[in-house]
């Protein structure tokens, strides 16, 4: 049976059988492949907590009919646990990996520059680089471009005007100005719509410099924009995009020392 | 695919939707049925019919009761200070088998999964924190499982419980005993790191 070794990503995995697992893995050269880890969910696998969702993975897999089968596996990155101990963080987490998931909707298509780009964000994410929901707007508008969709931002999807863009339709795309503006159109601040240029073209200090208040009504944007292209919704998302109203929510402290 | 005719194919069908049970297992439970004692058959029906109409959860922890309460909260020599919160009524069983914790329970029925749709609305999360404040409670354990869903849990817990006074832990979580060192996978024996011991004296 043909082998091939990758790197790569876990975005989710399901129970299949007894003690087995079907892992999904975006993988850098060969796309997302659709892989049985056999025997994982035994205490003694030699697979052990490798497999988690958000491992960055060295891995080894025989090319199968449906379902490549996983012969071998080092962990490179287990950003996982990291993440689970920062709420922010993993629920950011979690939108990513189901976004990636969705946006590469195709095995075993190579999508090198996305798994890339995703692998940059979790890694943001994990050393606290970047403020959770920030880089995953940022994660979603590139990964967006990257799959042809991204919002236009900078001239009016009607006229191709590039003055008094006070508006945003979701099902046009992106900008439109006074004369071409769709009813139901939002009309987000001037200083909304330059953060989202910053994060679609990866300009983190004028991000970051755009003031924080902002970045509710860029999330609102970015989620509805990705999902009118997706036509489905991404469940995580509406998490991410409840903090601060949800009753539920809190600030991370820091998890209590071994004793 | 149905391959039998009627009320056989329905039985493999509905056996087939247990945890576990492929359709190779479901064609051999079924089978094994048809061929077994008629008493023994009306005796599992008996069961299942009943399980559905008397068993119940606890009020108070959500583990499963055969009354109103279930038998720890029932158990007054139990420590109503110390709760220990499990994902389902196994842990329950699990953390008894050790005789090491003398408090009582919550389960939450279940960990959050943002992606599979289980947010903290679905899990017993409110009651919890009900329980926990302003009443008796002075210590939360947190027994969730040892993987990542289990962590995040715990870490929602975690952001929740203190703000209410109450003393949290978690569980330590590490190498399985009876293993050797060398077999143990890079991110359990980081993780067992982590929550290494001081040793006193
Ligand atoms: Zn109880």
């Amino acid at each position: 049976m043909p082998l091939y070794r990758d790197e790569g990503l876990v975005l989710r995995t399901h129970r299949l059988g007894e003690a087995d697992r079907i892992i999904t893995v975006f993988t850098r050269g060969h796309g997302k492949v659709r892989t049985v880890a056999k025997g994982v969910r035994r205490t003694k696998s030699r697979f052990g907590a490798r497999l988690e969702p958000f491992s960055h993975v060295d891995i080894q897999c025989h090319i199968g009919r449906s379902l490549d089968v996983v012969t071998q596996v080092e962990c490179l990155h287990a950003y996982g646990s990291v993440l689970s101990t920062n709420w922010r963080a993993w629920t950011a987490g979690q939108a990513m990996l189901e976004a990636a998931d969705r946006i590469v909707s195709e095995d075993r298509e190579p999508a090198a520059a996305h798994y890339l780009l995703l692998l940059g964000a979790l890694n943001a994410l994990a050393t606290g680089a970047r403020e959770p929901s920030l880089a995953l707007d940022a994660y979603l508008l590139r990964a967006c471009a990257l799959a042809g969709y991204a919002p236009a931002l900078t001239e009016c999807v009607g006229c191709g005007q590039t003055q008094g863009l006070g508006w945003f339709h979701v099902a046009s795309g992106g900008v439109m100005c006074a004369q071409c503006r769709e009813p139901g159109s939002a009309a987000p601040a001037a200083d909304a719509l330059a953060l989202m240029q910053a994060l679609l073209t990866g300009d983190w200090a004028a991000a970051e410099a755009v003031d924080a208040r902002h970045r509710g009504s860029v999330s609102g944007l970015v989620a509805a924009h990705l999902q009118w292209n997706l036509e489905r919704p991404v469940r995580s998302l509406a998490w991410v995009e409840r903090a601060g109203a949800d009753p539920f929510e809190a600030d991370e402290p820091q998890r209590p020392e071994a004793p | 695919m149905s391959i039998y005719e009627g009320v056989v194919q329905d039985l493999i069908d509905e056996l087939g939707r247990l945890p576990g049970v492929g359709p190779k297992g479901a064609q051999r439970i079924a089978f094994h049925l048809l061929h077994s004692d008629p008493a023994d058959m009306e005796r599992l029906a008996q069961v299942i019919t009943d399980v559905r109409t008397q068993a119940r959860f606890c009020s108070v922890c959500f583990n499963v009761a055969a009354q109103e309460l279930c038998r720890v909260c029932r158990d007054e020599r139990r420590d109503p200070a110390v709760i220990c919160v499990v994902e389902e009524p196994k842990d329950v069983i699990a953390i008894e088998k050790t005789r090491e914790f003398n408090g009582r329970y919550h389960v939450l029925g279940g960990s959050l999964s943002p992606m599979d749709g289980v947010t903290a609305e679905q899990l017993r999360i409110r009651e919890l924190l009900a329980r926990c404040e302003g009443s008796a409670v002075t210590e939360v354990i947190i027994a969730t499982d040892p993987n990542l869903e289990g962590e995040a849990t715990a870490t929602f817990l975690i952001g929740r419980l203190t703000p209410l006074g109450v003393a949290v832990s978690v569980l330590a979580s590490g190498l399985p005993v009876g293993g050797d060192l060398e077999y143990a996978d890079e991110v359990t024996l980081g993780r067992a790191f982590h929550g290494r011991r001081k040793i006193q004296d």
